[in-house]
């Protein structure tokens, strides 16, 4: 499934990294936890409703190219140009955690544990 | 090589600067990648780690040929039992902190399982420094 396909069916908004949505995505890590996102040994599709500059960095370091924001969570400024520095991509959708998780499974994203 | 970046209390919009500019340096040094995401996510954590519960301090990083060495050393409240604040979900996080991501009590196990070598010293009201060695 790629980023594209994941943005479509949820009807996310994307807000940066329209050049990467041909990217396949195969598994989902969903957490406000930064900590438990540094953990990962894998690099999945991050669902966080966690939205501020700690977001992105925690992404760099953790070689994380794709965050879903759930809740309307909007990026700012300095998050877009941090992730610009790092060729992310960034999603935003309506739904809550719960929902695009499930909507996320049902698509056939696996979990990592 | 040694780099040298100062950490302010408080400032989160920062915290992480420092890992973000030593990762650059080791990709550009072509270390391997998986020990490039080692030591940068303890090193980010430690960051955050003097943001968070100090008042600032000092990350000095020196990168030989064959691994780096990492010293995070705050002047701060210190700990009082290292042992304790190693074990995973003990914290003493402020508020503010949980609401960056981090503050549940897994940034010093997150370190402890980055790197080959840790070493914490701590002095109650005087500050704590965090010694980290990670081989190439």
């Amino acid at each position: 499934m790629t980023l594209q396909e994941i943005a479509t069916r949820i009807g996310a908004t994307v807000v940066l990294g329209a050049e990467h949505l041909d990217e396949e995505v195969e598994h989902a890590f969903a957490s406000d936890l930064m900590s438990d996102v540094l953990t990962l040994k894998d690099t999945p599709l991050l669902v966080t409703g966690l939205c501020n500059i700690q977001t992105i960095r925690t992404c760099d370091m953790a070689n994380l190219q794709a965050v879903l924001f759930v809740r309307n969570k909007r990026p700012s400024d300095d998050m877009i140009e941090l992730a610009e520095d790092n060729d992310m991509v960034l999603l935003c959708s309506e739904y809550s955690m719960f929902k695009t998780c499930g909507l996320l499974w049902d698509m056939g994203i696996k979990p990592l544990y | 090589m040694h780099q040298e970046y100062t950490v302010v209390e408080g400032d989160f919009v920062n915290a992480g600067k420092a890992s973000s500019s030593v990762k650059k340096t080791l990709k550009q040094l072509n270390v391997n990648p998986q020990v490039v995401k080692r030591v940068v996510v303890a090193l980010y954590e430690a960051e955050v780690n003097a943001i968070a519960h100090a008042y600032g301090g000092k990350v000095l990083v020196d990168i030989d040929a064959d691994k780096i060495k990492m010293v995070v050393a705050d002047k701060g409240p210190g700990i009082p039992d290292i042992a304790l604040a190693m074990q995973e979900g003990y914290s003493t996080a402020r508020p503010e902190v949980r609401d960056m991501g981090f503050g549940a009590g897994m940034g010093l196990p997150n370190m402890q399982k980055n790197v080959d070598k840790l070493n914490v010293t701590s002095e109650v009201g005087v500050g704590t420094t965090v010694e980290m060695e990670v081989a190439f």
